[in-house]
Order: structure tokens, then sequence, then C-alpha cells
């Protein structure tokens, strides 16, 4: 048991954070701690700069244009730029497409789709989800039929996130209904230029508008957008969902929340003295940091696995649990920790406009923050649904 | 021992409920959402035509009402429609205050509708604490001049009056010294924006602001303002508890409709358990309710005020969770009711002291 990086893995760290340093707009990291949402630019901006670097794909191999990390730099990498404040990586071409098309996609659109996604030309989102299929995802209706040379797509997705930035969905289609529905299900690329696509936005409890519906009537996509075989899809989508990931924990978020609660709490003050000194706050407060340490080594314990050639099942269900469960708390404490200036609807924090914000500059953001990451434990599998998955395959019940 | 509501608190109820399932359709939401004011006036005069405002007080002072369980009875009603309507900042708080230093003829307006009031206690820094006033007041002539900030004084935006607390004497957390002062609204500087949930509120600077007149005796306020709060916290609790009916009663259809897996998700024993928790929160939190509206006016009051808000808080915060967990992605939208209420009933925690700090104020009272 050694709990430490090698040398090789601590010099790959610090050159992270050199580069971090160097390279990371102050005007991003700003925007962040505001808590202002990234719009397009920001996201395309970051994007170009890490590609620049060859540092846009951390999960893709070097023959796709991937640095071909294994997964504890994968790890140090993401740590390092949630440490530094930097935008997320967007996910949909790159954590999720790329994998699915460097395994599954034919030559032609391996080479044609993803030079597209690291040089930034194509925004991806990601339909999957439908008003009647969620949790349930292989009940999906949305139909493609061929015709000729072309898949004829009608029905609808929801949910999908910043397509409104989109000009490319990867889509669950089902083109049969024999068999079990998990049978007859295709995995489509849609051009979102093409006639009979129609997006509208959906706005979120706290005012944001990250999430659409995505309509399809008449949609003719071409066959070569078919990704590998017709009626496989639901494997390639399994593939993706468990494709290993190592952010799935999120520890680099929780730690930058309780960063920022503890600065929040330090100049709060309670009844003369810091709210960080009334001891039924420290003691939550200990309770959430006390098993963030924890989930950060049950986290690398899972990524060690993974680096020694493991492919992590339901530990990532696991990670995904704690993780989302704790950084909720953690919004829920800030939210506390502000006291009154919870209560002021924030427009600025949400829609990015200039206005001073009411009450401590970090009051702005804390409530709709709260409020949209009730997502966490709802996206990406719900949180019950992780926990059939523990039950049957970790405890075999 | 009777649990049951009198006849007139029974009427109170249906006609309050009726009243506001006519009138709080999501047209009503959306033009209140859009007022500078937070609410709609066509709502508060019929409100204040039903004589809702009224049974806030007692005869003597005009009403005809004004025991605990008026208030609950009241409050409860407004929080299953999901109202926004400043009943606690006008009535309670502000016509509690008019009441209790004899302003009759203000308090009738107050009782009729024609005047809208704000009490602006809270400070940036005060947190939940009613006796830490840093705003002071100095006699200058026969007028006085008010120095402080006030923060988030809800219902400032619409109110005629404000009534100002500020510190004539004493240090910064005494329960002495803590005087009112009747501002008309229009001599205030103020900010004014919407809340999370509903309605408006401001913050207001006062810089050697030469206006308004002594409310009650110089010094001596306190006592008033404890008593308002608490008052306003029954009522926010009474609300809070029929925000959650309204939510449990969209989440139980919700789970009867909603089919994953060929089934209604609420054939799920994990949720059905979880909704049961629910529910067992919800009873908790009708009890604390009564016992605090009936001891509203007891020697145990202060006790009662911070046990109910405190488990209030709590059964809040999971009710508000656990609903919009269970309704998956839709329970994030705007459009869908929950959203508006869950908001609601989210802030709840966010007035007169959250769950923590009536967690230490509890404790600090059963000590004594
Ligand atoms: C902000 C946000 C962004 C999203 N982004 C995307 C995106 O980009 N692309 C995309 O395709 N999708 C996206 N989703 C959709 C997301 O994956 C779904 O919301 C999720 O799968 C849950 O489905 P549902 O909302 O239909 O809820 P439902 O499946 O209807 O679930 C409702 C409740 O029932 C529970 N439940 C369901 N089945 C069971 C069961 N068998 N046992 C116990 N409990 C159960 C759920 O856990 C939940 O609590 C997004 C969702 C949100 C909220």
């Amino acid at each position: 048991m050694n709990l430490d990086y090698t040398d090789e893995q601590k010099a790959f760290r610090d050159e992270v954070r050199a580069f971090l340093d160097e390279k990371l707009p102050a005007r991003l990291v700003e925007k962040g701690r505001a808590g202002r949402a990234f719009d397009k630019a920001d996201h395309e901006e970051w994007h170009a700069i890490l590609n620049e670097r060859g540092w846009l794909a951390g999960n893709w191999p070097v023959e796709f244009g991937g640095t071909g990390w294994d997964a504890i730099q994968r790890h140090i990498f993401e740590d390092e730029m949630t440490r530094a404040g930097a935008p997320r990586i967007v996910p949909f071409g790159l954590a999720m497409l790329g994998p699915v098309l460097q395994k599954f996609g034919s030559k032609e659109q391996q080479d044609y789709w993803l030079p597209r996604i690291l040089a930034g030309d194509d925004w991806w989102c990601q339909g999957y989800s439908e008003p009647g299929a969620g949790s349930d995802l292989a009940s999906l209706r949305t139909e493609a039929v061929r015709e000729g040379d072309h898949y004829v797509v009608n029905g609808q997705k929801t949910w999908t996130t910043l397509g409104q930035y989109a000009n490319m969905i990867f889509c669950l289609v089902r083109t049969s209904r024999e068999g079990k529905p998990q049978e007859g299900i295709s995995f489509l690329l849609i051009d979102m230029d093409t006639p009979g696509v129609e997006v509208r936005p959906i706005v979120l409890l706290d005012g944001s508008a990250e999430v659409n519906e995505v309509w399809f009537s008449d949609v003719r996509v071409p066959v070569e957008n078919l990704v590998g075989e017709e009626n496989k899809g639901w494997t390639y989508a399994k593939y993706l969902l468990t494709h290993e990931r190592t952010n799935i924990a999120g520890v680099g978020f929780a730690n930058a929340g309780l960063a920022n609660l503890k600065r929040i709490a330090r100049a709060e003050q309670d009844g003369g003295r810091p709210l960080i000194r009334n001891p039924h706050f420290a003691a939550r407060l200990a309770r959430v940091e006390i098993d963030l340490m924890a989930m950060a080594t049950t986290n690398l314990r899972v990524v060690s696995a993974a680096a020694a050639g493991q492919a992590p099942g339901a530990e990532s269900s696991m990670l995904k649990i704690k993780g989302t469960v704790l950084r909720q708390e953690i919004n829920a404490l800030t939210r506390t920790a502000i006291g009154p200036y919870a209560m002021p609807f924030q427009s600025e924090a949400v829609e990015g406009t200039n206005e001073e914000a009411i009450g401590p500059d970090y009051a702005g953001p804390v409530t709709a923050q709260y409020l949209n990451n009730r997502k966490l434990s709802i996206y990406g599998g719900s949180n019950e649904v992780q926990r059939a998955i523990i039950a049957k395959s970790l405890l075999e019940l | 021992m009777n649990f049951d509501l009198s006849d007139e608190s029974r009427m109170l109820q249906d006609g309050l409920r009726r009243l506001l399932s006519d009138r709080y359709d999501r047209a009503t939401r959306d033009a209140a959402r859009d007022a500078p004011t937070g609410f709609v006036p066509e709502v508060w005069a019929a409100l204040a035509e039903m004589g809702v405002i009224g049974a806030l007080f007692p005869e003597d002072a005009g009403g005809f009402g004004g025991t605990g369980f008026d208030i609950a009875v009241v409050f409860e009603e407004l929080g299953r429609a999901g109202a926004v309507d400043p009943l606690i900042d006008t009535g309670v708080l502000g016509g509690g205050l008019l009441a209790a230093f004899g302003q009759g003829d203000m308090l009738e307006g107050v009782i009729e509708g024609s005047v809208q009031l704000a009490f602006a206690h809270g400070e940036p820094g005060s947190r939940y604490d009613l006796s830490r006033v840093e705003t002071t007041a100095r006699r200058d002539g026969d007028g006085w001049v008010l120095s402080g900030r006030k923060a988030v004084v809800v219902n400032a935006p619409a109110a005629d009056h404000v009534i100002v607390s500020a510190r004539t004497s004493g240090e910064v957390a005494d329960r002495d010294g803590i005087s009112l002062f009747l501002v008309p609204a229009g001599a205030l500087d103020i900010r004014a924006y919407p809340l999370v949930g509903g309605g408006a509120a401001a913050e207001i600077a006062l810089d050697d602001l030469r206006a308004g007149e002594l409310l009650g005796p110089e010094g001596g306020a306190f006592d008033a303002i404890a008593t308002a709060s608490a008052r306003a916290t029954l009522a926010i609790c009474a609300e809070a508890l029929g925000l959650m009916e309204t939510i449990r009663g969209l989440t139980t259809d919700y789970l009867r409709t909603r089919k994953q897996f060929g089934q209604p998700i609420g054939k799920f024993q994990v949720l059905q358990h979880r909704m049961a928790d629910v529910l067992i929160e919800i009873e908790q939190a009708r009890s604390a309710v009564i016992n605090l509206a009936g001891n509203i006016d007891g020697d145990d009051r202060d006790r009662h005020v911070s046990a109910a808000k405190n488990l209030i808080g709590n059964a809040a915060r999971l009710v508000v969770e656990e609903s919009i967990q269970m309704h998956g992605g839709i329970g994030m939208t705007e459009e869908y009711d929950l959203a508006h209420l869950a908001k609601r009933l989210t802030m709840v925690d966010h007035r007169f002291g959250d769950t923590l700090h009536h967690l230490d104020r509890f404790i600090a009272l059963s000590a004594a």
C-alpha cells in the first residue's frame, strides 16, 4: 500500500499545473467562480486551447488523436482542471460519442467525425431520453424507417443537454419492433440542420435553459450515418454507459464546492462569531468533509484498478451515488450558510447579466446551484437505478 | 381534547380554499411573478373582502380572530394554493406591530386591504438574530435620523409604509434599546428584486434619513418584535404545511400515473417506502403547527416556535428533495407546478430562522 503518486505521476501533475497556470483564461475562471453559465463561445475557446496542447481527448487512444493517458493520468488531469476552476470539457462528442465510434464505427466514420470533434467543427448532443422512456430507456419509440439509402426518422427526444448549441445529435432510434425492446434499437447520427428537426428549450426550475426537446418529423438521414449494425444500438449505448468514467464521482467538483463553502462559512457571521464556529453547522460540515476524504480514496481505488486494466462495473454506480449525494449536501449547506440572502432571485447568476449581486458576492449563484444540482441524482441513470445495479451485480440479490 | 376546527374556522377554511382554487391559476401566478410587487392586487382585494386579513387580528384590534388557530388555518390554505401574497408582511408582521402600539386607523386600512406594509428589521450581518440591530436612530429636533442597512425586506416594493427597527441605545445585540419607526415608503432608497418562490423584497439603504415617526416606546420594542416574529413563524410554518400537502398530492398522483418498465413507478417498493416517510414527516409537521398554534400566547411560546420551525425546516427539505427526485426530469422543469411549490417551500427555511438557528435556540431555551 502506498498512497502517493509515483515520481512520474507527480511530474505529470506539475506539467498540467504549469499549463493551466499559463493557458487557462482568467476570464473563464472568474465566470465559473461567479456561478455564471459558460456559453458556447466559452467552451469552444477552452476546447481549442486544450486541443492545441493535444490534451482535449483525455480518454482517446493516440491513434485517434487522443492523449493515450491511463486512468491515473486522466484522474490527475481532471483533478487539476477542477482545482484551477477550468470549464469542464463538454462530454458529448469527446467522452461519449468518440469512444463508440472508435469501437464500433466504420473507418470512414472514424476518419470523418473524430477529427471534427477535436477541431470543434461539430457540437454534439445526446439523444437518448424520450418523454416516455427515461429510466426505462429501452422502451424508446423514436422510429427510423429505411427508405432506399436513407432512414426516415419520426419522434421526439427530450432533456437534450445543450442541444441549443448542437449541430449534430447521436440518437437511439427504433428500427424494429421484433423480439425484446433492446433488440430493435439502432445508433444513428443526425445532422440537426436537416429539414424536420426542431429544437425547443425547456426552462429548469432555477431559470436556466440548458436542456431541450428535439422533435423529428420525416427527417431524412443518410444510411452512412448508422453506427455499426442495425438493431445493435443498445449494445453500443451500454458500452458508452459503462465505458469507464473516472470522473463520475466528481471529487474535484466536491472539493471545489467544499472550499467555497468553508470560505463562505468563515465570512458569514452568526451570533457574533463566524458561522464556521457554530458547533451544529461545523458538525454538518465535518461530516461532509470526512465522507469526501474517504470518497476521494474510493475513487482512486477504482481508478487504479481501471489503470491496471480492470473495467469498473457497478463500482461506478457506487461512486455516482456517493458523489452526487455529497455534492448535493454541499449545495444545501452552502444555501444554509448564506442565510436570508438565499431568497433573492439573482438572475445575473443564471442569465449572465452584469448587475451587481444582492448581498455578498458569493451569495449570487447559491440558490440556483442548489436547485439545479437536484439533477445530479436524476440524470446519467438515476440514483435509484444505480442502487438496483449495485444490488444486482455487487450484492447478487 | 379536540382537534376539530371550530365552525367559524371551518367556514373560513372552506371559503378561502374555494377562493384560492378559483383565483390561483397559472395566469395569476405568472402575472404575480411579472409584477414589480410580486403579487396581483385583485387577489389581495378578494382576500381582504373575504375577511382573511381581519381573521389575523382579535376584535379589540378591529379584526375577528387573531388566535393561533386562525393564523394556522389561513396560512395553510395560502400554502396549499402556492399563493405569494404578502399576508405575512402586511398582516402578521406590519399589522401585528401596528396593533401592538395602538395604531388603529392605519390597521383599519390594512384589514380593508388598502394599505401595504413591510417590516425592515433584518440587516446584512444580523442573520436570524432578532436582537442584533446595528441601524441607529438619533434625535434631531423633534424628529429622528436613521442610519444603516436593512436586508431582504419582503414586500418593501409594494409597501405604503415601512416599519424600520433601529437602535436608540445599548450595544449591537442588546434586547433593550431597539425602537421602531413608521416611515412612508416614498422617503426610502430601495433596491427592489423578485424572490425565489415568488414575492418581492428590497435592500434598504438609510443614509441619515430624516423621516418617520417613533412607533411604540423608545428603546422598548423588542418584545413586540419577538411576538410579531413568533406569529409570523407560525404563519410560515402553516404555509409550509399547506405547500407540503399539495406537493404530496402532486407526487402521489405522478407515482400512480407515470409508467416505466410497464408499470406505474408507484409500484416500485423503494418509492413507496420513501413516499411513506414523506407522509409521516408531513403529519409530524402538522402536529408541530398545532403545538405552536396552541401555545402562541402561552409561556412556553418560544420553545414551540423553535421546535416547529426546526422540524418544519427538516421536513420541508425532505419533501422538496424527494418529490423532485421521484418525478425524475419533469420535477426539474419550471413549467410543471412542482417547481414553484418546491422553491417556495425551500425558501421557508430562510425566513424567521432556519433549522440550525432554531436548533441552537431550542437547546438554549430548554437548558434554561
Ligand atoms: C438536467 C438534465 C439533463 C439531462 N440530459 C440528458 C441528455 O443530454 N440526453 C439524454 O438522453 N437524457 C438526458 N437527461 C435525461 C435523464 O437521463 C433522465 O431524466 C433519467 O434517465 C430519468 O428518466 P425520467 O426523467 O424519465 O424519470 P423516470 O424514469 O420516469 O423516473 C422517475 C422516478 O422513478 C424512479 N424509478 C424509475 N424506475 C425505477 C425502478 N425500476 N425502481 C425504482 N425507482 C425507479 C426514478 O429513479 C425516478 O426517481 C437529462 C435529465 C436532466 C434532468
